[in-house]
């Protein structure tokens, strides 16, 4: 699988789909997550939900954390189902005549008043719960699809210059946590050895000193090895850069706390936001600034082209256009319980979301990875 | 390149400088080694070489640290970064960002470079590391060997003039390691880049370095010079040295091929001390009759005719009979003849088996090497052949020639072989049924699976007690896998394993410590203790043993350690044999090692050969997972070669390794077609 494409050609593989900014799949996703809020009708959330499992499994990357999807729709399930349960357990407020069966119900004491535990389960709360724990889930994948189809640490590799070392910090940390984890396997099958039982919270808790010792070391060795990579090298600043970086991202900060103030209070709604975005241009300016003190450049950054362009308009198309629909016709969007209809597949809004399956079309995808990982 | 001049290091906290008067220069395009003991201030020199010491460190550094012409005290080690390239003993802990095309380029972003030249040098890296296919890969998924290459390409892309590299090989297999080196070496003759490095290892880095700084004690002031002269007087030494020196070769030869040429003499010397052996002996351990190395294993420990497994071949003539082994330790000038007498199976075996007391007899108690005289391998190979350090000792060439005639079946051809293997066979079924379980371990058609992986596919292994087995192949062949399912940490997919009866994966832990103990690959994850008092205590509170057992067990495998030491504060040796001791507490009939030697120095590893050697005498069987083919030809009776999860060879150590091109030891290879395994053996044969 070696390929020696042009300086400027697409990356493929491990990269994610090829040649996209990952900042394009996330707006792509939060786009469909956003729709997804915006209705509870089942069959425009399976929709969504079909939609965004089509791309991911057309586009995701081999990479481990691509995995992360199953995890995701695993979640989702849970969601919804533990939604249900509160429904069957707790009681609905939503009134309804088709009672499915009863529970015994549990008598509260006074103080308690308004918690139902137990008592009579109609059709109409449990479709109300399904319909919004589905809602949930749908948010929830959209997520997921997120995270497969670009992983959040090449997110932040989009960072400006200045906020790189927060980057980093987080990167590390990404990648310190499978280690920690497989560092307390390790370290509990030890304990076996010692003849200690290795199951149990105790076992967990006598491991968690030589982890941590563990995680400390490697760090001590791992800043080590970034200093002697020139990690925080630092370029020479003029003075009066120096200086203004500080006054703006300080002015900045200012105006962005003034203005948040301004906006919330009753007597600053004039001068609020128009201070609020002063402070953020400044602070950005002074963010930017800031990254000449740092010579590092960037090695095949992700381009943001048409492509991206595309793949994140779809996503905030269908975003708006559910919006719009919702504001239109709540009805079509948010299909009644009480009392019991079949819920109806609204033409429009339908065609809408099929605007997110464009990036299956425009963005090429990735090849498969033959190899196994050992 | 590198210029050190009159650099002292003392870390803070310490009374005694680490290094001392270190004073030399690396000339651009060198490859330089340094060698020296644990605990020399090798880390240190090459931290210095970096700036890390003592910008990161802390200590004091007097003296002077230039490189490429800047000066280590105004220059930190980032600013350094564009012409030091440094790779840790742990390549994980080095790494920044999670796909290796990236890792590359890492280095160079931090130098900001423009884009166009770091992406021409990344591919240029890919191509010279032969990393092309794994551009991709999250380095999490690479094997020990990519991740060292990974490791010392991402220091690479910013075209260091200087590479500083902190033991690359210890943790590969012999493999992996030649394509480590090899690259290294293609670094210094292409590009002209200045390489400086340490390692233990030297066997596998002696013959591509072009000067060698030794460091030969703490604090002492470092030699440096010719490698064959610094060797002549090293503390530490590959056996290639080791047997050229003993040779009286000089200069010494530094590579097998060197040796080979000088060796002529030596193997006409030894063949003349009748110990020689002529032609390699047939595979006794080839699973011809289902049971060979039990065949040949069993009678050691349970029965005292511990004649089957110190070869006849040497002692036979001295009474005159070679048709039954068990007289010949009555002919043998025996240290304890009290052994044989009382018969009590654990002691009867290392008594008679090691003949010689004193540290030059390394073979004795494990039968390694090839059959001892070169007309008469007939008898000897139906048994573990031995050249039996005694031969030349006590019989002289002349003992040796009996054999040749003594054995009336041995006339045509092999007969001889199976006509004893029959023997002993019958003898050591006679003898050892009644005694209890022959096998300490036994494991049957294993599978382990994990995930999509096939982790071991049919693996059949029996171990008996008394008996050393060295489990070698590559990185990920499965070898800790096959550990870690005898003492139940992994639960097999298919097959049986048993120990001592049990079946180890449902036997609660405590009971499961009796049975079988395991030093694991990282010796400190067993110590969980402040001190070394504390952990002895909570051993033997552990195991349910006489308190103070493991502070004996210490004491005698370590001696001089304080009660109120820090198992932290132990050296790589040290805290091994603390391990030990508290795995021994139990004192499991079985002892399983993974990877004991890594970052151990010779004369650790010579002070653990010594102990498990003993540990065998006294009947312990033991298992062990190395990539050291040196500690492998000293200790182990047999090896299991794997590849892959599946067992591709199994038998007597000298015919798996002298078979083998990266398994043989360095002696093997020099006095081939002779099948020496090591330069005791070899002094044996001499004196």
């Amino acid at each position: 699988m070696s390929r020696s494409g042009p300086a400027t050609g697409p990356r493929r593989g491990a990269r994610g789909a090829a040649a996209l900014h990952p900042g394009a799949w996330w707006l792509w996703a939060l786009g469909l997550g956003t729709a997804a809020t915006r209705t509870t009708n089942p069959l425009l959330l399976a929709l969504l939900v079909a939609v965004s499992g089509y791309v991911v499994a057309t586009h995701r990357s081999p990479a481990p954390w691509a995995r992360s999807y199953t995890a995701f729709a695993k979640l989702a399930v849970a969601v919804l189902l533990v939604r249900l349960f509160f429904a069957t357990a707790l009681g609905s407020p939503i009134p309804g005549t088709h009672t499915l069966f009863t529970l015994p119900e549990v008598p509260l004491p006074h103080w308690a008043q308004g918690i139902r535990l137990g008592g009579r389960v109609t059709a109409e709360a449990l479709l109300f719960a399904a319909y919004d724990g589905l809602k949930l889930a749908t948010l929830l994948i959209c997520v997921g699809a997120a995270n497969a189809l670009a992983a959040p640490s090449r997110l932040l590799k989009s960072l400006p210059g200045a906020l790189y070392e927060v980057g980093v910090a987080v990167v590390v940390a990404l990648t310190f946590a499978p280690h920690l984890v497989a560092d307390v396997r390790r370290l509990r099958a030890a304990r076996r050895l010692r003849g200690r039982p290795d199951r149990g919270l105790r076992g967990l808790l006598q491991v968690g000193l030589p982890v941590l010792e563990g995680a400390l070391e490697r760090s001590v060795a791992l800043a080590a090895a970034m200093e002697a990579r020139g990690y925080g090298r630092t370029a020479a600043v003029a003075a009066p850069v120096r200086r203004t970086t500080t006054a703006l991202t300080l002015g900045g900060l200012l105006g962005v706390c003034a203005g948040t103030y301004g906006l919330l209070t009753a007597e600053g709604g004039a001068y609020g936001l128009p201070v609020l975005l002063l402070g953020v241009a400044a602070a950005l300016a002074g963010l930017r600034l800031g990254g000449r003190r740092s010579p590092r450049t960037r090695y095949r950054p992700d381009p943001w082209g048409v492509r991206a362009w595309l793949v994140a308009g779809s996503g905030a198309a269908v975003a708006a256009l559910l919006a719009l629909a919702a504001a239109r016709d709540p009805a079509a969007l948010h299909p009644g319980v009480v009392p019991l209809v079949a819920p109806a597949l609204p033409v429009g809004p339908a065609a809408a979301v099929l605007l997110a399956l464009l990036p299956a079309f425009v963005v090429p995808k990735a090849p498969l990875e033959t190899e196994e990982p050992s | 390149m590198i210029r050190f001049e009159q650099v002292s290091v003392t870390y803070e906290g310490a009374a005694e400088p680490t290094v001392r008067g270190v004073d030399f220069e690396v000339p651009e395009g060198e490859l330089v080694l340094l060698a020296g003991p644990s605990g020399a201030g090798k880390s240190t020199v090459l931290g210095a070489v970096s700036g890390l010491v003592p910008h990161f460190t802390g200590g004091t550094l007097s003296g002077r640290v230039t490189v490429a012409g800047r000066d280590t005290r105004t220059h930190k080690p980032r600013e350094l970064a564009d012409v030091v390239g440094t790779v840790g003993q742990d390549p994980l802990a080095h790494f920044v960002t999670d796909t290796v095309e990236d890792e590359l380029a890492y280095g160079m972003e931090s130098l900001g470079l423009a884009p166009a030249v770091m992406r021409r040098r990344v591919e240029e890296t890919l191509d010279l590391l032969g990393l092309a296919g794994l551009r991709d890969r999250p380095i999490a998924t690479l094997s020990g060997g990519q991740r060292q290459r990974v490791a010392i390409g991402s220091v690479l892309t910013p075209h260091p003039r200087v590479l500083v590299l902190d033991e690359p090989t210890s943790a590969l297999d012999p493999a992996a390691a030649e394509e480590v080196l090899a690259l290294l070496q293609r670094l210094v003759h292409d590009l002209g880049t200045t390489v400086l490095l340490a390692e233990h290892r030297l066997e596998r880095v002696i013959q591509y370095a072009d000067r060698v700084v030794l460091l030969p004690a703490p604090g002492a002031a470092p030699l440096y010079g010719d490698p064959a002269e610094v060797m002549a007087v090293s503390p530490v030494y590959p056996p290639v040295v080791d047997l050229g020196r003993l040779a009286g070769w000089s200069p010494l030869p530094l590579t097998v091929r060197d040796a080979r040429r000088r060796a002529g003499a030596l193997r006409e010397r030894l063949a003349a001390a009748g110990a020689a052996p002529g032609r390699p002996a047939p595979a006794p351990g080839t699973p011809a009759d289902g049971t060979p190395t039990t065949a040949a294993r069993v009678p050691d420990a349970p029965i005292p005719v511990t004649g089957s497994r110190p070869a006849p071949g040497a002692q036979a003539p001295t009474d005159g009979t070679s048709t039954t082994a068990a007289p010949a330790t009555e002919g043998r000038p025996d240290p304890d003849p009290q052994a044989p007498a009382d018969g009590t199976p654990t002691t009867a075996v290392p008594a008679t088996s090691r003949p010689t007391p004193g540290p030059q007899a390394p073979t004795a108690g494990t039968p390694t090497a090839a059959a001892p005289v070169p007309d008469t391998p007939a008898p000897v190979t139906g048994v573990r052949p031995d050249p039996d350090p005694q031969a030349p000792a006590d019989g002289t060439p002349t003992a040796a020639a009996p054999v040749a005639d003594a054995p009336a079946p041995v006339t045509h051809g092999r007969p001889g072989r199976t006509g004893l293997r029959a023997r002993l066979f019958r003898r050591a079924v006679a003898v050892a049924a009644p005694s209890g379980p022959a096998q300490v371990a036994e494991v049957r058609a294993l599978a382990v699976r994990r995930g999509r992986v096939e982790a071991l596919r049919h693996v059949d292994l029996t171990v008996a007690p008394g008996e050393t087995i060295a489990l070698m192949g590559r990185n990920g062949a499965g070898k800790s896998t096959l550990l870690n399912s005898l003492v139940g940490l992994v639960e097999p997919t298919g097959g049986t394993v048993r120990v001592g009866g049990a079946v180890p994966h449902r036997v609660p832990a405590r009971d499961l410590l009796r049975r079988v103990g395991l030093v694991p690959q990282e010796p400190r994850d067993l110590l969980y203790a402040d001190t070394v008092a504390a952990e002895c205590a909570a051993a033997d509170r552990d195991t349910g043993a006489e308190p103070g057992t493991c502070r004996a067990l210490v004491t005698r495998l370590l001696p001089g350690i304080t009660d109120a030491t820090h198992p932290r504060d132990l050296s790589e040796g040290q805290r091994l044999a603390l391990a030990l001791a508290v795995v021994l507490t139990a004192r499991p009939p079985l002892l399983l090692l993974d990877e004991p030697t890594r970052g151990l120095d010779y004369g650790a590893k010579g002070r653990l050969v010594a102990v498990l050697r003993a540990l065998a005498a006294e009947g312990h069987a033991i298992v062990l997972a190395t990539h050291d083919v040196e500690l492998a030809a000293e200790i182990a009776h047999r090896v299991v070669l794997l590849a892959e999860g599946e067992v591709i060879a199994d038998g007597p150590t000298a015919e798996v390794v002298v078979s083998s091109p990266s398994f043989a030891p360095q002696v093997t290879k020099i006095l081939a077609p002779q099948q020496w395994l090591t330069v005791a053996e070899v002094r044996q044969a001499l004196s």
